[in-house]
């Protein structure tokens, strides 16, 4: 199981905050994970459509292309803006 | 280097923050702080409050790793930094950064450094209350340039 979590901006837009799912089949990176989340259409979409989207796997800010693996922690949100 | 960081919803007393950081150790030289306020305009549309989300878990976790890295990059004996969360009023204040080393060059960049560093990796995210109704704050770009700036200087 891999646990998904939205921040901010996208959490509102995917109306969620986490949920956890099994790995997909052929998922291997947050890119490709990404995808098989905008493939399941509608408020999903704003995953495809929001500008500089950041991830973070189990909890360390990366970028997209990382690999992911059963028992991660990824997490979807917009550009930072705390201080 | 001794570091500690907070992420909380009370607010934080800067002199107290001080007295704690050089208690007993008479070898720091200097002290820098940062004091970040929230502002009661943004992009020219009055704000009238603004609530923190956080990653619990995350946040700690990156500035604890901001510190660490500050006390990689110059001699340093104490970080402090406390991030506020929740619900905040113009005029709040809702960062600090406190940093102590035997001489003032080091105290000075530091503070700078973390601050850049924090508005560009730390999981915050603002959502400001103005007249037309609440909004999430747009990341800047000259945050992300300030950040380069030290990538480019220090590699970091």
């Amino acid at each position: 199981m891999i646990t998904v979590m939205f921040f901010a901006g996208l959490r509102e837009a995917v109306g969620t905050s986490s949920e956890t799912l099994a790995l997909p089949a052929g998922v291997s990176s947050i890119a490709a994970l990404r995808d098989h989340l905008v493939a399941r259409g509608g408020q999903w979409q704003a995953l495809a459509t929001a500008k500089n989207l950041r991830a973070a796997l189990n909890q360390d800010m990366v970028a997209l292309d990382s690999a992911i693996k059963d028992g991660d922690e990824i997490a979807f949100f917009p550009p930072v803006t705390g201080g | 280097m001794q570091h500690s960081v907070s992420v909380q919803e009370a607010d934080f007393d800067l002199s107290a923050e001080v007295k704690a950081l050089t208690a007993g150790n008479n070898l720091a030289g200097a002290v820098a702080s940062f004091v970040g306020l929230v502002r009661d305009n943004n992009d020219g549309t009055g704000v009238a409050d603004m609530t923190l989300e956080h990653y619990p878990g995350m946040t700690e976790k990156a500035l604890d790793e901001i510190a660490i890295k500050a006390g990689e990059r110059w001699e340093l004996l104490g970080v402090r930094i406390i991030h506020r969360v929740g619900h905040l009023m113009p005029g709040d204040q809702i960062v600090l950064v406190v940093v102590s080393s035997p001489h003032r060059g080091n105290s000075f960049a530091a503070c700078e450094f973390i601050m850049d560093y924090l508005k560009t990796q730390a999981p915050f995210w603002k959502k400001e209350t103005t007249a037309e109704g609440s909004r999430w704050v747009d990341a800047r770009v000259s945050d992300d340039e300030a950040m380069a700036k030290w990538r480019d200087q220090i590699g970091m």
